[in-house]
């Protein structure tokens, strides 16, 4: 809706060539990159190199922009994305890495403006739990489904209808009752 | 019985597809609550598009209500709205401050000449610095702040007429009984 750039994912994959054309097409495309490398810096505004004190800050700086959502392409974390607002919220969490914030401020920085959202891994509170347990709660529910199903059928089985009494048939002529159940 | 039980898992998935079907066709996915509702607007000092000598903070606008609304002139959804405000920006009894994001001045400036301006005083963000403290991420976004300075609304995307009515109006009338 507002986006300055548009959400750009990376290069597909299959229009790969076979090996035989590879290598001519590789000097072309090297050209290609000789030739326009500097017009597309300019223009496209790569992911811009920072200047990290060193290279675990830099680990560190990659690690923590993947945890983090990108506001304009929410399905793109912050290291990936090409948005304008991700070049400012990553020069961002340059600089207060900067001044010494720790991760956890960072983000805290970031949810104070952007609410949780901005967080690809939800904190866990209660309006959370849903969230969190509902998985876990179906999973359950349909334990208990298929245990009680289970259960059943060794009991009476085979004796489908409930309303019938088992009539203590054994269990030779189960397979016939397959279809019916479930 | 049992033999409905097909039937009712199969009622069950169609309440469930169809809730879905219903929930993001007015679902707007990127709306997403701002943590800053109640809150006092964050410290800004900046440059007035028209003077850029001339800087506007957030203490010179306390003492009445107003309503901050986020444009730049490269945003669609801007021009959408600005015809909105133009029409129905002075009848909603606040003045109406422009938050010019991320843009070329120049560019703002032309765009405010040929549309027309509804606002009372518009402020430059060109680096876009302020408009993360204000939890900005895609204009247009409109911010009622009461002469506290407080954040008390929040609207991301165009307004429009129904929610100027339903939304917006309701709030200024609530900021307007406390300080007239």
């Amino acid at each position: 809706m507002s986006a300055r750039t548009p959400c750009r994912s990376g290069f597909s994959r299959d229009s790969m060539p076979r090996r035989s054309q590879l290598k001519p097409l590789l000097r072309m495309a090297l050209l290609a990159l000789l030739v326009f490398a500097g017009h597309a810096f300019a223009a496209s505004g790569a992911i811009e190199p920072l200047p990290f004190k060193d290279h675990a800050q830099e680990v560190r700086f990659q690690n923590l922009t993947k945890q983090l959502r990108c506001m304009v392409c929410q399905n793109e974390n912050l290291a990936d994305s090409n948005a304008d607002l991700a070049r400012d919220l990553r020069l961002e969490v340059f600089q207060l890495m900067q001044q010494g914030k720790s991760d956890a401020e960072i983000k805290q920085y970031l949810v104070d403006r952007y609410s949780d959202f901005v967080l690809y891994d939800p904190p866990l509170k209660p309006g959370t739990w849903l969230l969190w347990f509902g998985p876990l709660a179906i999973l359950l529910a349909g334990g208990v489904v298929v245990t009680v199903a289970i259960r059943r059928r060794n009991r009476g089985n085979g004796a489908i209808d409930d309303d019938k009494p088992a009539d203590g048939r054994q269990a030779g002529n189960a397979p016939a009752d397959m279809g019916d159940d479930w | 019985m049992k033999r409905f039980v097909p039937l009712l898992v199969f009622i069950g998935l169609v309440g469930l597809f169809g809730f879905g079907i219903w929930w993001n066709s007015w679902h707007d996915a990127r709306y997403v609550p701002s943590p800053l509702i109640d809150k006092p607007a964050p410290d800004f000092a900046l440059p007035k598009l028209d003077a850029p000598d001339q800087t506007v903070t957030k203490a010179s606008l306390l003492g009445k209500p107003y309503l901050l609304n986020v444009f730049a002139s490269w945003c669609v959804a801007c021009a959408e709205e600005h015809p909105v405000l133009m029409a129905d920006g002075r009848a909603l009894g606040i003045p109406l401050v422009g938050y010019d994001y991320k843009d070329v001045p120049d560019d703002a400036r032309r765009w405010l000449r040929e549309h027309g301006s509804p606002y009372d005083l518009v402020i430059a963000d060109q680096p876009g610095r302020t408009a993360i403290d204000f939890g900005v991420y895609g204009a247009p976004e409109s911010f009622l702040i009461d002469a506290k300075g407080v954040i008390r609304y929040k609207h991301i995307g165009p307004l429009t007429p129904e929610v100027i009515a339903r939304e917006l109006q309701p709030a200024i009338d609530a900021v307007k009984r406390e300080a007239p």
